[in-house]
């Protein structure tokens, strides 16, 4: 499902002038409105789907990191802690829009459209969970940093073609450090893209924490370098993720004169959990540091909001679980009922046309099917 | 029948590029030094007041954003003709080659090709200073989703170079600056394809098949035609790499049963190692001769006092050529 609100709700684009080494925030860790702070302008149902699919995200990842520990899926990369940040931020896109993401976006390209069974089949390693249909996500990149320059030359594609889609692109704090981050923010500057670079700053990448990446105070602020804006929003905080989304977004559609269309995120958040499955987070961080972090869950953060406005109270609350837990579920069922991909897809989406060489490989390996079965073979 | 110039090679790159932006309004190039400068070989001379700032651009230096925005803009359905200003430049963005071009379809099954023409110029003989003169094309090879195609003269240039252009998916497309203002050749002025993945034969023979390609071509038909009426060498110019033409090679070694590989390129794990144990497993019946292999040395490429040494010359050539023979 996709929500497609396309109007900031009222949001002023001057937040983005906020000077990047502050941090935005609307709701305090109690739920409660910080003095000063806009609410963004959505309709109750809209925070209810907000909450519900940061709820959903949590769910499905204790779920996804189970099936991995059970043998029933490959190494997995889990997001919790980082729901405000993808879903606050991929509520901010209309459909026509990009996801540009890495590869801890399942809640952002849920968001955006993509099914959960998609994300559980790429997981399951089968590459047409990858095959995003007709939404406009691009497939996970997994080389650190390596889509940026993908989101900025998309963006000057879309601007020959007179298109006023934007591209917003996922990475995280680690990728600030490589030379992609540059090479694909200075070209968004120099050219000007209608592009959003949305960076996840969870403050480990694996093991190497944020301050070991970079001696600037705030990743927001080398967005200066870049001659565009760059803003810190507290990524645990999903009001306040929407809100500066929605006007770097609205920036990026329709800056016009001397504005530069293009602006630096900086979400500010926390992996609860391991890099991937096969990481081990208790070698390098303390138990502490984690409990700390927890304190500022978007999600209870974001249900005391509404159950202060009288949004949701248990009935609801419960009831959104039910359907959440269902929803999981089946998306599990689903993408365990998939077989195999067959060997040929292996070999047909290499190239347009299959080389002589290519069909020759893929005859032999039909052979040794054919003769010894799949069971010996692979034995 | 249509008129023809006389074009040398870095003329037809011109000619091929200005063809294909006048064809398709999605062809874009762009890179460092492109616009009006016109490139720092003049390949791309005169585009940019031709076409404008949208069609023809200068691009910051940066290889990795060359070609990862190519990717972005290839996977939108544009046709972009990137530069690397020198193949031994071209490393930054080896990644985004590798990782992205190659991998985009089939990690998206298809949903998303990358119709990219990655123009660079290679190898040596230029008299060059340091990372001026390598010749790569095995890294490119190596790599499945990739085709690389090198031409070797004016004539080819611009047919292979529209047929990269038009073609679906990724071309790693190298061209010989060795031989970029070597000689001319007359080239139609209309718009042509040279299918990619067809070798040519340059020179027929009996005796011994000599398989190459780009500047390594014409030292190779010297000494051919200096072996003339004492050794019948067959000529075959690869063109395409990547697929590579396999029925024209083994079809003329089983004519000669003895073949010389010629690439400027080092000997180990290159291109002329694949070359041989392909005829052996197609062709062994046929062999009468240890394959042989001229090449470049598994040296770094030399400052050019010595550059004339590591380049496979005629008499080198010719030596391997003698040694296939004589066996």
């Amino acid at each position: 499902m996709t929500f497609g609100y396309g109007s900031t709700g009222g949001t002023a684009v001057s937040v983005l002038e906020t000077d990047p080494r502050e941090k935005v925030q609307v709701l305090a860790e109690d739920g409660s409105v910080v003095e000063g702070a806009t609410v963004p302008d959505l309709s109750e149902e809209t925070f209810v789907e907000m909450y519900r699919t940061m709820k959903l995200a949590r769910h499905f990842d204790e779920r996804a990191v189970s099936l991995q520990r059970q043998g029933r899926m490959g190494t997995y990369p889990p997001l919790s802690g980082q729901e405000g940040a993808q879903v606050g931020s991929a509520m901010a896109l209309r459909d026509e829009d990009w996801i540009v993401p890495s590869y801890r976006e399942h809640a952002a390209s849920y968001v955006h459209g993509l099914t959960l069974e998609g994300t559980l089949r790429y997981w399951m390693g089968d590459e047409r969970g990858n095959r995003l249909e007709d939404l406009n996500i691009f497939p996970v990149a997994v080389p650190i940093a390596s889509q940026i320059p993908h989101a900025a030359g998309l963006g000057m594609a879309a601007d020959y073609n007179d298109s006023d889609e934007v591209f917003m692109c996922y990475f995280g704090d680690g990728a600030t450090s490589e030379g992609d981050f540059h090479e694909g923010l200075n070209f968004g500057g120099v050219f000007d893209t209608p592009t959003v670079f949305f960076c996840n700053n969870n403050q480990w990448a694996i093991s190497v924490p944020r301050e070991k990446q970079t001696a600037a105070e705030t990743i927001a602020q080398k967005a200066v370098a870049y001659g565009m804006e760059g803003i810190q929003v507290d990524g645990m905080d999903p009001l306040a993720v929407y809100q500066v989304t929605s006007a770097a977004v609205e920036r990026a559609r329709s800056a016009e004169g001397e504005q530069l269309r293009p602006t630096l995120i900086e979400a500010v958040q926390y992996r609860y959990g391991a890099h991937t499955t096969a990481d081990d987070p208790s070698v390098y961080r303390e138990d502490d540091e984690v409990e700390k972090w927890k304190a500022k869950d978007p999600i209870p953060r974001l249900e005391a909001f509404l159950r202060d406005r009288g949004v949701l109270d248990d009935e609801r609350v419960a009831e959104l679980t039910d359907s959440i837990e269902e929803e999981v579920a089946e998306a599990i069922d689903t993408a365990e009922e998939y077989t195999r991909p067959t060997t040929e897809s292996m070999f047909e989406h290499v190239y347009a046309g299959m080389p002589e060489r290519l069909r020759q490989q893929q005859a032999y390996l039909d052979r040794l099917q054919s003769e010894h079965g799949d069971e010996e073979l692979l034995e | 029948m249509s008129d023809t110039q006389n074009l040398t090679l870095v003329q037809a790159v011109r000619d091929g590029l200005k063809g294909e932006l006048e064809r398709d309004d999605d062809v874009v190039v762009f890179g460092e030094d492109v616009g009006k400068n016109g490139g720092v070989f003049r390949a791309t001379q005169g585009l940019y007041e031709e076409f404008g700032e949208e069609r023809v651009f200068d691009t910051p230096l940066a290889e990795s954003g060359i070609v990862g925005t190519a990717v972005g803009m290839a996977a939108y359905g544009m046709k972009p003709v990137p530069e690397m200003q020198f193949s031994g430049f071209a490393y930054p963005g080896f990644d985004q080659i590798v990782s992205h071009a190659a991998r985009l379809r089939t990690r998206s099954r298809s949903r998303f090709s990358v119709p990219m023409t990655l123009r660079m110029p290679y190898g040596g003989g230029i008299r060059a200073p340091e990372h001026h003169s390598e010749s790569k094309e095995a890294f490119y090879a190596h790599e499945a989703g990739l085709k690389v195609v090198v031409p070797s003269t004016p004539h080819d240039t611009k047919g292979l170079l529209a047929a990269a252009i038009r073609d679906p998916d990724p071309v790693v497309f190298m061209e010989p600056k060795l031989i970029y203002r070597a000689f001319r050749e007359e080239v139609p002025d209309e718009s042509y394809t040279v299918e990619l993945g067809e070798a040519t034969t340059r020179r027929e023979g009996d005796d011994v098949s000599l398989f190459t390609w780009g500047a390594m071509t014409r030292p190779s038909m010297a000494a051919a035609e200096n072996l003339a009426g004492e050794i019948d060498v067959e000529v075959i110019d690869l063109r395409t790499l990547s697929p590579m033409d396999w029925d024209s090679i083994v079809e003329s070694f089983k004519k000669t049963g003895r073949a010389v590989v010629v690439h400027e390129a080092p000997k180990s794990g290159g291109l002329g190692a694949e070359i041989a144990t392909t005829i052996q497993e197609e062709a062994l019946g046929y062999q009468r001769a240890p394959v042989q292999r001229v090449t470049g040395f598994d040296t770094p490429f030399p400052l050019y006092a010595l550059e004339d040494y590591y380049m496979p010359e005629a008499a080198r050539i010719e030596d391997g050529i003698r040694e296939a023979v004589e066996f």
